[in-house]
């Protein structure tokens, strides 16, 4: 399988790309790692008519300490998230959770702002991101802004990134003491989750990330209600569905989807609670 | 058309070709270097591993145009170590049994090779982590995890 006939830019730096997607416009699509984007285009379901590659952007890719939080460049690859000793001691969560995505090969080249960006919602690291409460970073024609993860997964494939927007950073909270847990549950050590439910539980605050319950990555937000209020593991872990739309497919259907939803939220809070 | 140079084997190369060649259609197509396989096309089944700056990639899943500039490793690169015939890893393969129709080995193999140049002495549990990516539907992986180990083995210290 070939993709559609593109055109190629390379960008030499964030600048560039931006302006590059300023004169395309829709007709652009950013390339990082290309393992999101290069299998939609192999089966022609995009057909972006410009590719900007901003895959050799050294000045995106790192993980650094700004205090209270941890910033990671967009373009760190999936294999230098799983290796950080910064996030393995200060964000745990997250750097078990790359070492889930895909396989060794795919996480030699994907990126995390690759994998933010595209918003799947059966990908693993959006739900963790939103479990932790992160802060996406994105730079335009205009500046830099900054968005919740909360408000950055609007619908399917879609995201709060403008078309001239690219993300160039990820922000999450220092965490070392927290409780956490990645629950993924899948048929093949390879492949996205059936569901998936990340669990941060840091004090009396609590994030819960879903995978594949809707076509966005979402929060379970019944659930975190239930245990700010008080109710126990078992009460808000059986609201774990509430306000979800998963689909049915061949690995299982909505109703199987939202009974899994339930037991890893279940099985992360009890994995989280110290 | 893109002019792409790409150092393949510790042979530069250059070709013009169009953005969207993909990495393993310019190895196979161009260079004429068909031990590099295509299985599923999908990213899954990593029988188009390849090693790009040292590292697996799978090159059904890369542009020629990314690793323009850069170092590729395919199967017909690996050198035989001090005394044996082949690479470690190709020669575990043969001593183990490491493959029935030999589909998937060219990639099974430049993982392998990926996963030892990282971890030298990987148990059985890391050798099946690694090679999460590597699909093979004859040999239930036992006798390649063998192969791994052989070659872990017997692999000349530096």
């Amino acid at each position: 399988m070939i993709p559609s006939a593109f055109d190629y830019i390379r960008a030499d730096s964030a600048d560039a790309a931006i302006a590059a997607l300023a004169e395309h416009g829709d007709e652009a699509k950013l390339l990082a790692g290309g393992h999101s984007l290069l299998p939609l285009m192999k089966l022609r379901l995009a057909s972006p008519s410009v590719i900007v590659d901003i895959g050799r952007l050294a000045e995106l890719s790192y993980v650094t300490d700004r205090g209270d939080h941890v910033a990671i460049g967009a373009l760190t690859r999936h294999r230098d998230v799983e290796r950080s000793e910064l996030l393995a001691t200060q964000v745990p969560i997250l750097a078990h959770a790359a070492r889930e995505v895909g396989d060794p090969q795919v996480r030699n080249r994907g990126t995390i702002g690759g994998s933010l960006a595209h918003g799947d919602g059966a990908s693993d690291l959006p739900a963790v991101v939103l479990a932790l409460g992160g802060t996406l970073i994105a730079r335009g024609p205009a500046g830099e802004r900054s968005v919740a993860a909360a408000d950055f997964f609007q619908g399917f494939l879609e995201t709060a990134l403008a078309p001239d927007e690219l993300l160039t950073e990820v922000r999450v909270p220092k965490v070392p003491n927290a409780g956490w847990s990645y629950q993924k549950f899948n048929r093949r050590a390879m492949d996205w989750a059936i569901v998936g439910a990340a669990v941060v539980r840091n004090g009396s605050d609590c994030g819960i990330g879903l995978v594949n319950m809707s076509t966005i990555p979402l929060r379970a937000a019944a659930s975190e209600r239930a245990l700010a209020g008080g109710a126990s593991v078992a009460e808000a872990s059986s609201l774990a569905d509430d306000g979800t739309e998963p689909s049915s497919d061949i690995h299982g259907s909505s109703e199987y989807r939202r009974h899994l939803a339930r037991v890893l939220v279940r099985r992360g809070l009890e994995a989280a609670t110290p | 058309m893109t002019t792409v140079s790409i150092r393949v084997n510790g042979i530069a190369t250059s070709r013009d070709v169009a953005p969207r060649t993909l990495l393993v259609h310019y190895l196979r197509e161009e260079l004429g270097l068909t031990g590099t396989h295509v299985g599923c096309d999908t990213s899954n089944c990593g029988a188009c591993t390849v090693h790009l700056n040292g590292e697996a990639v799978k090159s059904c899943t890369v542009l020629a145009v990314q690793a323009d500039g850069e170092d590729v490793t395919s199967i017909e690169g690996l050198r035989p170590a001090e005394g044996m015939e082949f690479h470690p890893v190709q020669q575990g393969f043969h001593e183990c049994h490491g493959l029935q129709c030999g589909y998937c080995t060219p990639g099974m193999v430049m993982a392998c090779a990926a996963l030892l140049s990282e971890n030298a002495d990987p148990s059985e549990t890391e050798i099946r982590t690694a090679l999460e990516g590597n699909l093979c539907r004859c040999t239930g992986y036992q006798m390649i995890v063998d192969s791994v180990r052989w070659a872990a083995e017997h692999t000349p210290t530096a």
